[in-house]
């Protein structure tokens, strides 16, 4: 399967992305942002980082270049999207998923291994996972606390995929830190699956998030 | 025509504010007791146009496609000629 890795200026976890994708037996491209046509690919993952040094808020400037229409045309034709940290930010500052990852409640940059709940298997990113499994996945944030005013429709289309065990430690509404699309097919989610996809990292429970994705 | 343009743009009431907070702790340390501390980002440019009400239609777009997250954003826009 043929998987572009969308790059932006201030992009820092594209490599990382790029080996956890070829763990999970992918074909991983990088595309720089002024690319419009995605045709090529069969699925598209927004790596984290920084882009355009998070300026005016995260994932804003991001959310209004070229690669984003090809993006859109990706979702149009039924192709499994998924945005991580910085990534997730930019899907809903495009409103790819609905709410927004803002400010931490704490006001600190957060760089944890933290206990997560799937709440949703049917998204291809989490259809390897059993509903309600706990898994172990690091998050790296300063904007990650989730905010919607759409709850009870987010529940009812069972659009919540992760949300954080034991612990909220952003201050995310219901714990929320991983969300979808109604189709299921766009996936933001703040904790790092590639951080966590091989055992010498710490867990490998992420890889399952990119193998889903392939299958 | 060329006029001068601010948004400001804060929070919608009921929304945490993390910095706010942390500023309000802060100046509590320096022993000033305040209350309700909240923050505004204020952006500001000048821009070309036939009159006032058409800028501020345009400056309210360009609010709602990036300057603004309408889901936790409330903006106030000021459009004034532009001073020499």
């Amino acid at each position: 399967m043929k998987v572009g890795i969308i790059r932006f200026p201030g992009s820092n976890c594209d490599r990382d992305v790029f080996h956890a994708l070829e763990l999970a037996g992918a074909e991983p491209n990088y595309i720089w942002w002024s690319k419009r046509d995605l045709s090529d690919f069969e699925a598209v993952v927004i790596p984290g980082g920084f882009s355009y040094g998070d300026y005016l808020r995260a994932g804003a400037i991001a959310a209004i270049t070229p690669v984003i229409n090809g993006i859109k045309d990706c979702v149009k034709e039924g192709k499994p999207v998924l945005g991580i940290c910085n990534g997730a930010q930019i899907l809903a500052e495009v409103g790819l998923v609905p709410g927004v990852f803002t400010e931490n409640q704490n006001a600190k940059f957060i760089c944890k291994w933290t206990e997560l709940k799937v709440n949703s298997s049917r998204t291809p990113f989490t259809s390897m996972y059993k509903k309600n499994e706990i898994i172990r996945m690091p998050i790296a944030h300063a904007e990650g606390r989730y905010y919607t005013e759409d709850l009870n429709r987010l529940r009812e289309n069972d659009q919540i995929v992760l949300s954080f065990e034991s612990e909220n430690p952003n201050g995310s509404m219901e714990a929320i830190t991983g969300v979808c699309d109604e189709e299921g097919l766009v996936c933001a989610v703040m904790p790092h699956p590639e951080r966590a996809s091989e055992t010498i990292l710490g867990s490998d429970d992420g890889l399952k998030f990119f193998k889903g994705m392939v299958k | 025509m060329k006029y001068d343009a601010e948004v400001k743009i804060s929070l919608k009431k009921g929304m945490l504010n993390p910095e706010a907070a942390t500023i309000q702790r802060a100046l509590a340390l320096l022993d000033y007791q305040v209350e309700n501390t909240s923050t505004v980002d204020v952006i500001k440019f000048s821009i070309e146009g036939q009159d006032t009400g058409l800028v501020k239609e345009e400056v309210d777009e360009m609010c709602q496609r990036l300057l603004c997250n309408p889901v936790i954003h409330d903006y106030q826009i000021k459009i004034s000629p532009k001073e020499e």
